[in-house]
């Protein structure tokens, strides 16, 4: 066997110094990192969201119940959405303030949809440490604007639901939706 | 492994002689924690710590298999099967209890043995692997005990789990996708909780290997000791087994009569109230707050209120918070002093009680609500938790007097207690 092998080293050493065993470790060892990434790959993304929380990725919302001045607190992905009927006052109050100014610069126009501006539709997690804001229930503390408040650190959004006090750095967030029919809504 | 004298491993048995040939389990067991290795004479009751820290590990795993018997890591049962566990289950009650309080024991014994590490220079070569792997230790224990609050399902474990999960949000672009991928979903949910739950239940084991390299590390120079002068010598060491065993065992006894009285008269004095309601993804507590030992690491994280060019302070909060813990696995070369014992460094000494306060203080603010003064008050002892590691140490290092060091250990000892006849004669080795 010794003999053998030393013949056999010899003879391939002569290739240009590449020998015939280098490609052969080369391809193994690369044919084997691509299966070892393509084994990586589904063992990462098992931990992605799964087929049926997906599912309840969208809501849909039906609007018909809230009247002017009420709001409703439903959930979107398990967490609270908030979806408030403005009355004419809260718009107006809205649109009086001058976007620039604010600390998150919207307009009321850019948070609703074209044409229905009284519908507010956003999440009810703060922008600051992901606490429920208070305003969307039955006598809740609406804030010094209006809108909501925040018991966790004492953020104050306003009725287009911008951060106008506190330490929350945005505006609640509006997730995507669209209206489906003229009272009822699909979130996501 | 160990000094050239250490005592050698003879069983006269002839099974234990068997046993030895073929697989020398018990010669190894001699080596590191009996006879056979030899300790340094002069330690002192701090050194305790480390065996007090693997008895907690121990707590841990034995109180964890129980409750995990008797668990349901599913999030429509998980809190009732818990509180079942309280009423129902026979002697359920200790179990959750001793694994609860045995965390927070867990972590008292780990920040008394780094501190004690922190003051006697136990960092320094050739111990800096030592140290490493107990950074190592110390992160897997607060990624564990993260995990196993969340658990219970109870209103501080979800919203924990959603704060510190949000934390990961903070990260540009890639943050959100990768919040969504650690919770299996947008919030913490079904899936969180399990996954939670077969960490939970592995990690401890991940620690107990990485606890077998940190002793390992730790045997090929040997322990240091108070004075921090290495051994030079036979008549400077005693061995491990009878001598630390039974110093170790006395820590122990006085360990189990604390852990006792907190476990059988106080047993809910750490936790809080708000973890005995079931989570609500609709309703956040008035104040969210993590488990205590997690408070100095809580504050600095809150320390940052403000944007700084363009990074936003809640990432920069971040940042600071891992950061203060990365810090640690380069304070061997950043303490560049060649005195060990923080004994014979006057200066240091001073700026270690500091930096103890300091922590204190830090854990104080970040248990307390994020309002005036604690903001401020944990941005000063932020910035200085900072300055100590990246400017003071490193100041001292280069300016300070050390105090004159002793020979030899069994010269400092003699120094303190007087020599016996047999003692006085010794020679050193060297």
């Amino acid at each position: 066997m010794a003999s053998v092998e030393t013949t056999e080293t010899e003879g391939l050493a002569g290739e240009d110094g590449v020998r015939r065993r280098d490609f052969i470790n080369i391809a193994a060892v690369s044919f084997a990192s691509a299966g070892a990434v393509a084994v990586v790959v589904p063992l990462v993304n098992q931990m992605n969201p799964s087929a049926d929380v997906l599912a309840l990725a969208s809501t849909e919302v039906d609007l018909s119940s809230i009247q002017p001045g009420q709001a409703i607190k439903t959930t979107f992905r398990s967490q609270p959405l908030f979806v408030r009927q403005l009355t004419p006052k809260e718009i107006e109050e809205a649109d009086k303030v001058d976007a620039s100014t604010l600390r998150d610069p919207q307009t009321l126009e850019e948070r609703t949809v074209d044409g229905k501006k009284q519908w507010l539709v956003t999440m009810g997690v703060c922008t600051h440490l992901g606490c429920v804001p208070l305003g969307a229930g039955e006598g809740e503390n609406k804030g010094e604007y209006g809108g909501y408040f925040c018991p966790c650190h004492g953020s104050s959004y306003d009725t287009a639901a911008r951060i106008r006090k506190g330490p929350a750095p945005k505006n609640l967030e509006v997730p995507k939706f669209s209206f489906t029919s003229d009272t009822a809504i699909l979130v996501g | 492994m160990g000094f050239p004298w250490a005592e050698q491993y003879a069983p006269k048995h002839p099974l234990m002689q068997w046993i030895d040939e073929k697989l020398p389990l018990p010669r190894f067991v001699y080596n590191a924690i009996g006879a056979g290795y030899p300790v340094p004479r002069n330690l002192n009751f701090f050194w305790n710590f480390g065996v007090l820290a693997g008895f907690a590990l121990v707590i841990q795993i034995v109180t964890g298999v129980i409750m995990a018997m008797h668990y349901g890591a599913n999030d429509l049962v998980a809190f009732s099967t818990v509180e079942q566990t309280m009423r129902d289950v026979n002697a359920g009650w200790l179990m959750r209890y001793a694994h609860a309080n045995g965390a927070s024991f867990f972590f008292i014994v780990v920040y008394i043995h780094i501190f004690r590490g922190l003051y006697f220079g136990s960092y320094k070569a050739p111990r800096e692997m030592v140290w490493l792997l107990g950074l190592v230790i110390f992160l897997l224990m607060m990624a564990t005990a993260f995990m196993g609050y969340v658990l219970p399902w109870g209103q501080m474990s979800y919203w924990g789990a959603k704060v510190i999960t949000g934390l990961f949000g903070a990260i540009p672009v890639v943050g959100e996708p990768i919040q969504t991928w650690l919770l299996g979903g947008f919030a913490p949910g079904n899936a969180a909780l399990n996954r939670f739950f077969s960490l939970h239940f592995l990690l401890p084991f991940v620690i107990a290997a990485v606890v077998i390299l940190h002793i390992w590390a730790l045997h090929i120079p040997g322990s240091s000791n108070p004075t921090g002068v290495e051994v030079k010598g036979p008549q400077d060491t005693v061995p491990f087994h009878p001598y630390y065993t039974a110093k170790d065992g006395f820590g122990l006894g006085v360990f189990l009569i604390c852990f006792s009285v907190l476990l059988f008269f106080a047993p809910n004095f750490l936790g809080h109230p708000d973890n005995y309601i079931e989570a609500n993804p609709l309703s956040t507590p008035a104040h969210i707050v993590p488990e205590w030992y997690f408070w100095p690491f809580y504050a600095i994280l809150r320390a940052f209120t403000v944007d700084f060019f363009f990074i936003p302070a809640k990432l920069l909060g971040v940042l600071a918070m891992f950061a203060s813990i990365l810090l640690l696995f380069f304070l061997p070369w950043l303490d560049t002093s060649p005195v060990r014992s923080g004994r014979y460094r006057p200066t240091f000494r001073k700026f270690w009680w500091i930096l103890l306060a300091d922590v204190a203080i830090l854990g104080y603010c970040g248990g307390a609500p994020a309002e005036e003064p604690f903001v401020m008050i944990s941005q000063v002892a932020a910035a200085y938790y900072f300055a100590h590691f990246l400017i003071i140490l490193p100041l001292i290092s280069r300016f300070e007097k050390p105090l004159p060091l002793p020979g030899s250990i069994t010269e400092a000892v003699l120094a303190k207690y007087g020599a016996t006849d047999g003692e006085a004669a010794a020679v050193p080795a060297e």
